[in-house]
């Protein structure tokens, strides 16, 4: 029971929750539902028929292909900084943190063109790349760079501060009795950042299947061969296959509502709460 | 400070650790990022200005600019609604909506825009009801407008729901005692508390909204000098291959962007300190 003073009057209750359930419903409960009712408006053997058509395979493919280099790479990125950031004392390093927390300010558009004036044939290696018959942009290559760029800050950003809070006595303890630098890493640093690692990984992992801004700057859209997951929606999107756009985007969907329950979970068990 | 000095100094691979970071970092972010200010700084004058200051320009910084002001205001108003519900306010199902406010931060952009465009446009769930009102969304100024509020909706929700949670009842209490009635311990007491958390959570999501794509193309219609926000601007003048014109137009969105974000650092570290006393 909530003591006297910050109770509000029941109906002043009553009209804010009813505001903010209405605001939630149509920003967020609708969109969601109708991403499901759209996907299998024309029946569940239509859905199936365009998810397992080939484009659709392709796409599916290079999104978790983009994912197992980006996903890792970013995970070494992180744990590296935040090693370096939590364990040690230097000059500069609250420069470092705004730097690494750089690309979440950055339009998704504006990174991939940054890629593009790189590597794009009339960018700084262009030439260079042209004369090795070397393809990063409208490539491959491309949308990893591109989706590495967008999410490299996510498990850096969630290891620094829990680092931090954690200090160094134990590492100092087990170096002290003798444990080498990867013992003290992977038998006292990493059970201690192993909810936090594994909370920056799924936002990672999200924020990297679903990158589309960054992306469709880089990728060229030739389909079946640089269509990620979110680009092949678009596609069927603007074909009018509407109903097949949703099917793909439905799989998004899914890995979405997955991705909060997994993150729940872990705030969950965080917060102890049974 | 002599202790962790000392405990400092024995811990190894701070070389390592350091150097991969450095490098990462250069490889992935800096390099590349200072690619559009060099090339930027290649052009003349002139042609700078030509570039980022033509009417269709000037057209998508207005909209840009001015649906991510009113998304973010709105998201002030409903987000702190929203977190007081939740903190508040026991109510069946609390902890999934809770969840639920998570959303826009993982459903990938291309899914939220065309869902909106859906539920928005005339024949959709909710533009179905609108029309008959002559309120058409979808393809118009309001379609940015809506697409906006959702991929910032999470920001407020979440800056202002720990420093709610953490509020001590006593002010209210002790405001109680003192005679305020209920209104005046929120306006006087709650507001000006919460107001450094619901600042930053508007600067977040502002700064989210300028640089959003995915969400917004496929309900805005896209039409030049209405509803063409700044970045299809640039994949646009990308596609017709004027790099100079994307890259002007980037590096103009890119300071304000910087901007911001040294706005969002001292508006924390304001929060930051308020709350610590």
């Amino acid at each position: 029971m909530q003591p006297r003073a910050t109770r509000d009057p029941a109906w002043a209750r009553w009209l804010l929750t009813a505001v903010a359930l209405m605001f939630l419903l149509f920003f967020l409960v609708l969109p969601l539902a109708v991403v499901f009712s759209q996907a299998l408006e024309k029946g569940v053997g239509h859905y199936l028929a365009t998810i397992r058509e080939p484009n659709a395979l392709e796409a599916i493919k290079l999104t978790l292909l983009t994912v197992a280099i980006v996903v890792p790479a970013n995970v070494a990125f992180g744990v590296a900084a935040a090693w370096a950031i939590a364990k040690f004392k230097f000059p500069g390093k609250s420069v470092l943190t705004t730097l690494i927390d750089l690309p979440f300010a950055v339009s998704p558009v504006i990174a991939g063109l940054i890629y593009v004036l790189v590597f794009g044939a009339h960018g700084w290696f262009g030439p260079w790349l042209i004369a090795h018959d070397l393809k990063v942009i409208f490539a491959v290559p491309g949308i990893v760079l591109a989706t590495a760029f967008v999410t490299c800050p996510f498990v850096a950003r969630e290891l620094i501060p829990l680092m931090q809070a954690q200090g160094t006595d134990e590492e100092s303890s087990a170096v002290t009795l003798g444990a080498n630098g990867w013992q003290t890493f992977l038998r006292v640093t990493l059970p201690n950042i192993k909810w936090g690692l594994f909370y920056g990984v799924i936002l990672c992992n999200a924020r990297a299947m679903g990158e589309f801004g960054a992306v469709s700057v880089v990728s060229g859209h030739i389909r079946g061969v640089t269509n990620t997951m979110p680009l092949h929606v678009e596609i069927l999107y603007n074909e009018y296959n509407i109903a097949g756009a949703f099917a793909v985007a439905s799989l998004l969907a899914l890995l979405a509502l997955a991705t909060l329950v997994l993150k729940s979970v872990v705030e969950w068990r965080q917060a102890g709460v049974p | 400070m002599t202790p962790a000095r000392t405990s400092r100094s024995i811990l190894p691979g701070f070389g390592l650790s350091m150097g991969f970071t450095l490098a990462y970092l250069g490889l992935i972010v800096l390099v590349p990022l200072s690619a559009a200010f060099l090339r930027a700084a290649g052009m003349s004058t002139h042609d700078f200005v030509a570039a980022v200051a033509s009417p269709r320009v000037i057209a998508a910084y207005r909209l840009s600019f001015g649906a991510s002001l009113a998304a973010g205001g709105v998201n002030m108003v409903f987000g702190l609604v929203v977190a007081w519900v939740l903190v508040r306010y026991p109510f069946p199902g609390r902890r999934i909506i809770d969840a639920l406010v998570d959303l826009p931060f993982a459903l990938p952009t291309a899914v939220a825009g065309i869902a909106l465009t859906s539920l928005y446009s005339a024949h959709g769930w909710v533009g179905r009801w609108l029309a008959p009102l002559g309120l058409q969304v979808a393809f118009t100024w309001t379609g940015v407008f809506v697409a906006l509020t959702f991929i910032g909706l999470p920001f407020v929700v979440r800056t202002v729901q720990p420093v709610l949670q953490e509020l001590e009842p006593e002010i209210e209490e002790a405001a109680s005692t003192l005679g305020a009635n209920r209104w005046q311990a929120v306006t006087r007491i709650l507001l000006p508390e919460l107001a450094p958390s619901l600042l930053t959570g508007f600067a977040l999501a502002f700064a989210r909204a300028l640089g959003e794509y995915g969400s917004v193309v496929f309900i805005s219609g896209n039409m030049p000098m209405r509803t063409e926000i700044v970045p299809l601007l640039i994949i646009t003048k990308l596609e017709q291959y004027d790099y100079r014109g994307a890259t002007a137009i980037a590096v103009v969105m890119l300071v304000s962007s910087f901007i911001l974000l040294l706005l969002i650092n001292l508006l924390q570290k304001w929060s930051r300190r308020y709350h610590a006393i």
